[in-house]
């Protein structure tokens, strides 16, 4: 992955640096994070694209950062603040027409306290 | 019509040469018998365009019509409409109409621009090729084997078909500039925070910007005109002054610095499109640019640090498709748990998926400082090298893409790969810098692009430069084969 960008770009190859390995459990552990059901027949198809896409991004390690401050924004803006004021009209039932259940103003999920 | 600039439309409206409503018939029906070649219309709003032409030639006759009165727009399908269907390309908001219009939206409407309809994408903008929508890729005009490029590959496609004279259009990392470049058209990425970000479904909140895709510099500059403003509902949004865009337009280039990072020229750029591209840049020379070459030396780690940001920033936002509040909900869901997985699961797409993983690993305990801050440093570092530049030079220019436009399925099943397609345009995203695309020439009768980029909040230099260059070229006006 290295050598593709590098070639890409014309840079001379570096040092190889150790690729991040992803596997079955970890695809497990990160569907689980992110609430996304990944079907059994493609965990190790999944796992072998986000070990590629992590080689790639594994190339920072090799840059120097020490000192420098991490960058939020590119205009390096802080939050606005306005006054704490009603602003927007309610419209709770516009709203909530476009979920796929709701009553009474009430969106409604499987039972969560049994 | 469909020949005509915006800012040709403009006069015609103007002089009555013709009304808006038959100017938007006139698109409504080449969208009807056309776009089933290219795919780039996922909802065509008739009645919406029918009514606002015949208010617009109202106004138009009444001699108070604002800018855009009476001139169709396409809008990509990531802006929300009120009442109208808003896709994001993605199965998960197939049925979602929302309540009310994004800015932009909005501010076209009070321009007077008539709404065609809603335009394919890459699903939530992730992709280069168009090839990811949930409603089938887009074709390339030039060439309908060929991408159009993405994520914006409907605008494009639709602009370069003549199915619209101009699209709405977003830009996280290229999603502009690389579909202009491979359609033939112009196409710009404002400085973060130029353009009100309310209503545009969010990828990756630092970097998603909005701007126009149209067939010339002058058009880009009256549609900017219209889209850009200050919005209190946008907290990125920047409080800078706005100026005319079409003011400074016929500004000579004598004296104009330009320079040219000599990592934007190696050896993954295709020999041919570095020649129009060099070619390009002589033709500002001879209008009295000065050239130099400049170093942008940490250009090799934009596409990593971009891929640790954009995904960590999409896997925070698109937590809030959750099957409870709108969009796609699985069927008997046995527990919530089950609820969230099968729904995000079953309505996202696999590069969707993909990136909301790598984003969840590189936020997940334990990576967050081997990834995500260290991202954040080297995003500075990158930003660092373009305000180095600009003490020496006042645009920089380049290749947009490395090729011309790409076969369907020539990249296979490696992200990578398309990753890399955005290797000249996504340091401008994470530097916040505009970036502006034009056409300037054909490598096997299709189009590729030169990039150009100037300092914050200084676009009006980049469609002056881009508007000069086409009084002295006419790669603009070269168009993809007609179909009918």
């Amino acid at each position: 992955m290295m050598t593709r960008l590098n070639r890409l770009l014309g840079n001379e190859e570096k040092a190889q640096i150790s690729e991040t390995q992803v596997d079955r459990s970890d695809i497990e552990k990160l569907a689980e994070l992110a609430r996304i059901e990944i079907s059994e027949s493609t965990v190790d198809e999944v796992a072998k694209s986000i070990t590629d896409v992590l080689a790639l991004v594994d190339q920072l390690q090799a840059a120097d950062t020490d000192g420098i401050a991490p960058m939020a924004h590119p205009l390096d803006a802080t939050q606005r603040l306005r006054v704490d004021r009603v602003s927007e009209d309610n419209r709770r039932d516009d709203f909530q027409k476009l979920a796929p259940a709701a009553e009474q103003g009430l969106y409604l999920v499987p039972k969560v306290i049994e | 019509m469909h020949n005509l600039t915006i800012a040709e439309l403009i006069k015609g409206l103007r002089n009555k040469d013709f009304t808006s409503v038959e100017l938007t018939r006139h698109y409504l029906d080449r969208i009807k018998r056309l776009d089933a070649n290219y795919n780039s219309f996922v909802t065509v709003t008739e009645d919406i365009a029918l009514a606002q032409a015949k208010a617009a030639d109202e106004r138009l006759a009444q001699g108070d019509a604002p800018a855009l009165c009476g001139v169709p727009i396409a809008h990509k399908d990531i802006f929300c409409t009120d009442g109208v269907r808003t896709s994001c390309g993605s199965k998960m908001l197939d049925n979602f109409v929302p309540p009310y219009d994004a800015t932009v939206v909005e501010n076209y409407r009070k321009a007077g621009a008539v709404m065609l309809g809603k335009v394919n994408m890459d699903e939530f903008a992730m992709g280069s090729s168009n090839e990811t929508s949930f409603y089938g890729p887009v074709k390339n005009p030039w060439d309908t084997n060929c991408v159009p490029g993405g994520s914006s590959g409907g605008s494009a496609a639709a602009v370069a078909a003549q199915l619209a004279p101009g699209a709405t259009a977003t830009d996280t990392g290229g999603s502009i500039r690389q579909p202009a470049s491979l359609c033939g058209l112009t196409g710009l990425k404002p400085t973060y925070g130029r353009v009100s970000r309310w209503g545009m479904i969010a990828f990756a909140s630092s970097l998603d910007q909005a701007g126009p895709m149209t067939r010339t510099a002058e058009d880009a500059a009256i549609m900017l005109n219209a889209m850009a403003s200050f919005d209190d509902k946008d907290s990125t949004c920047v409080d800078e002054p706005l100026c005319d865009y079409t003011a400074s337009l016929n500004d000579s280039l004598q004296g104009l610095r330009i320079g040219v990072p000599k990592e934007y020229f190696s050896e993954g750029l295709q020999p041919e499109t570095a020649e129009r591209v060099q070619a390009a840049i002589k033709e500002f020379e001879k209008m009295g640019a000065e050239i130099k070459e400049i170093s942008l030396p940490h250009t090799s780690l934009a596409v990593p640090a971009y891929y640790v940001i954009a995904p960590a920033e999409c896997s925070a936002n698109l937590s809030r498709f959750d099957g409870v509040r709108y969009g796609h909900r699985c069927e008997n869901p046995k527990d919530l748990n089950d609820l969230y997985k099968r729904s995000r699961g079953e309505a996202f797409g696999e590069e969707v998926k993909r990136r909301i993983l790598v984003g969840a690993y590189a936020l997940s305990a334990g990576y967050y400082d081997a990834y995500y801050r260290k991202a954040q440093q080297v995003r500075r570092l990158i930003k660092q090298d373009f305000v180095d530049a600009f003490n020496d030079v006042d645009v920089i220019m380049g290749p947009t893409a490395t090729a011309p436009a790409f076969a369907f399925g020539s990249k296979g099943d490696d992200p990578v790969a398309m990753y890399l397609e955005d290797i000249y345009t996504i340091a401008t995203n994470l530097a916040g810098l505009p970036g502006l695309s034009i056409p300037c020439g054909l490598v096997d009768s299709k189009p590729v692009g030169l990039q150009l980029i100037s300092n914050f909040f200084d676009e009006a230099k980049l469609l002056n430069a881009a508007h000069q260059f086409q009084q002295v070229t006419d790669h603009h006006q070269q168009t993809a084969p007609a179909l009918d």
